[in-house]
């Protein structure tokens, strides 16, 4: 009897769809994290979507707000709040809105954010959409709010890009950034890495394995058309595109040993960027276009180092451990993330630009591949736990992270998009 | 006990669950206009041999040293090394002997590497297992234009698991004819 019991409470426990999207599972202490009221949308019981519980889902995610309770509340955009009950419930800011059925099929969806401890109202969103675009709108009215409230635009209207492996089957998927929403892009019986989205948000170039060595291909995510783009004598792989998305950086071995070439984003004609007798690969462009990081091991030991696109001396910007590798520099310049050996475990070190100051910031041993989101504040990557792949986003303290687990094999791979044009 | 039931219905709810996104098996075909891979020519034929020698050595549950040379095509490397080994000398001389007698033969050298470590670094080190047989080869007589070196990285292990012998059964490269 107990056992049953037992069964049946995991069983509810993890039917909740957590194997589909981002959940927080490691909350910080000592934060200061924004207390923030969402009530349930009215409407939102008859909508095919929640748009409060996305609205608060996406906030949390982030780091930087925590859910109020709001229990028992029914309340829409259209009334003037009971400050001081928010107040009273701990809450600094509130957000409230509704969902309805229009007689044309569509979904009126309207929101208000208002400033709990001013008693003031911050503003708000309203839009008439496609039940299928529901989802899309409580994410760009998370963003409205994180923006009004931080300062920083939101990233929870980006999409993100990922590889899963199912038995000998690769899938690379397109998601929203809370993981929901998933489409495929291409299935593959060979495997797929290095997903490297296009500043434009409409292409990913990455390597297929599908003609028995890496290749490199452009593939248009709307259309499903790709071309190929690198697929010279030897290995072609690791593109990162230039922040005028016109060129790619790619690592091939066609001249001997893997080196560093500068490419058309259409094809064509590589230009070497580089000349060693060592790898040199992972170029990762930072954001003004002029400098790459990138990976070599010249030294004799994997390490990132810095150089001008136009050439010049590679500066070498790691020095701590044998083995620092994966180089993603934020949009806004300030931050390195990489990943570091330590004790035989690989993980995820951010460095902060200015000063070398470096961290740790998981507590997993086999972290791969950091991608920055557009507003620089979040880091997707790649990381095992219980012998499973696994993609992760944490903040840069490392204090608040969520997990994208799938139900069925490994998910790894991360490339997180661009902001999103409205 | 009690863990023991935890673990058996947390898998049970694993396997009972449903997800609204499928994560597996949609079906997307590369809907491209051209077919590219055509161009990849002769790379792209070429792999149902080498890979056939994979399972070779799976299957033999290859141990020896002489039984490896016996599945014929592959060198197998110590860990963070690029050098090959000398029993596998005799196996290079082989393949430079073969590959010289019939003038039609290509060789493609697929370097691999045990799964420690990302997966781009992985493909560069593979790359340098590969280059390294394909010199060895060049060194015996056979022409540059006749072989191809390139790298699977951690992405295709001849077996898959994180012992030491699984890892070592993975650091290799590959000797395909095509």
């Amino acid at each position: 009897m107990k056992r049953r019991l037992f069964l049946t409470v995991a069983l509810i426990l993890s039917c909740i769809p957590a194997w589909a999207q981002f959940r927080v599972e490691v909350s910080g202490v000592g934060l200061t994290q924004l207390p923030i009221a969402v009530v349930t949308f009215r409407g939102d019981d008859m909508a095919p979507q929640k748009l409060g519980a996305i609205v608060l889902a996406d906030l949390e995610r982030s780091g930087q707000f925590r859910g109020v309770d709001t229990a028992n509340t029914v309340l829409d955009e259209s009334a003037r709040p009971d400050f001081s009950n928010w107040r009273q419930r701990g809450s600094d800011a509130l957000v409230v809105g509704s969902v309805s059925r229009l007689a044309d099929g569509r979904f009126d969806v309207r929101m208000r954010l208002w400033d709990v401890v001013r008693g003031q109202d911050l503003g708000g969103q309203s839009f008439a959409v496609l039940p299928a675009d529901l989802r899309l709108v409580a994410h760009r009215l998370a963003d409205f709010v994180y923006e009004k409230l931080t300062g920083d635009r939101g990233i929870f209207s980006t999409r993100i890009a990922y590889v899963t492996k199912n038995g000998r089957n690769f899938n690379l998927w397109v998601a929203d950034a809370d993981g929901e929403n998933a489409q495929s892009a291409l299935n593959s019986g060979e495997p797929i890495i290095s997903p490297a989205w296009a500043p434009n948000g409409n292409q990913l170039a990455y390597v297929s394995f599908e003609s028995r060595k890496p290749v490199i291909f452009v593939h248009d995510v709307a259309t499903g058309k790709r071309r190929l783009v690198a697929n010279f004598k030897g290995s072609n792989s690791a593109p990162a595109w230039s922040p005028d998305g016109k060129n790619l950086a790619v690592t091939l071995s066609r001249d001997g040993g893997s080196q560093l070439f500068l490419m058309d984003a259409n094809g064509g004609e590589p230009k070497r960027l580089a000349q060693s007798g060592s790898i040199d690969t992972e170029p990762n462009f930072t954001a003004d276009g002029k400098s790459i990081y990138f990976v070599s091991d010249r030294g004799g030991s994997p390490q990132i180092y810095r150089m001008a696109v136009n050439g010049g001396v590679p500066e070498r910007i790691t020095f701590s451990g044998s083995y620092n590798i994966s180089p993603s520099v934020s949009p806004d310049s300030r931050w390195l993330a990489f990943i570091s050996r330590v004790n035989g475990a690989f993980k995820l070190h951010v460095m902060e630009l200015a000063t070398g100051t470096v961290n740790a910031i998981t507590d997993t041993a086999a972290d791969e591949k950091p991608r920055f989101s557009a507003n620089s504040r979040l880091i997707i990557y790649a990381t095992q736990q219980q012998g499973r792949e696994a993609l992760m986003t944490t903040t840069l303290d490392g204090k608040i992270k969520a997990r994208l687990a799938g139900q069925n094999g490994d998910i790894r791979e991360p490339d997180w998009g661009p902001m999103q044009k409205h | 006990m009690v863990r023991l039931i935890l673990a058996i219905s947390v898998a049970a709810s694993l396997a009972a669950c449903s997800t609204p996104i499928k994560l597996d098996s949609v079906p997307v075909e590369d809907r491209s206009s051209t077919s590219p891979i055509g161009s990849a020519g002769a790379s792209g034929t070429a792999s149902t041999g080498s890979q056939s020698a994979v399972s070779v050595v799976n299957t033999a549950q290859a141990n020896s040293d002489a039984s490896m040379l016996a599945a014929g095509r592959t060198v197998y490397f110590d860990y963070d090394s690029f050098a090959i080994r000398p029993e596998f000398q005799g196996l290079i001389e082989a393949t430079a002997k073969r590959i010289q007698m019939d003038q039609s033969q290509k060789l493609s050298i697929e370097g691999h590497t045990d799964e420690r470590g990302g997966r781009e670094y992985n493909l560069a080190l593979g790359q340098k297992r590969a280059d390294a047989v394909r010199r060895a080869l060049s060194l015996l007589g056979v022409p540059e234009s006749r072989m191809e070196s390139v790298s699977f990285g951690k992405e295709k292990p001849a077996v898959v698991g994180t012992t030491d012998a699984a890892m070592e059964k993975n650091r290799r490269a590959e000797i395909g004819v095509r």
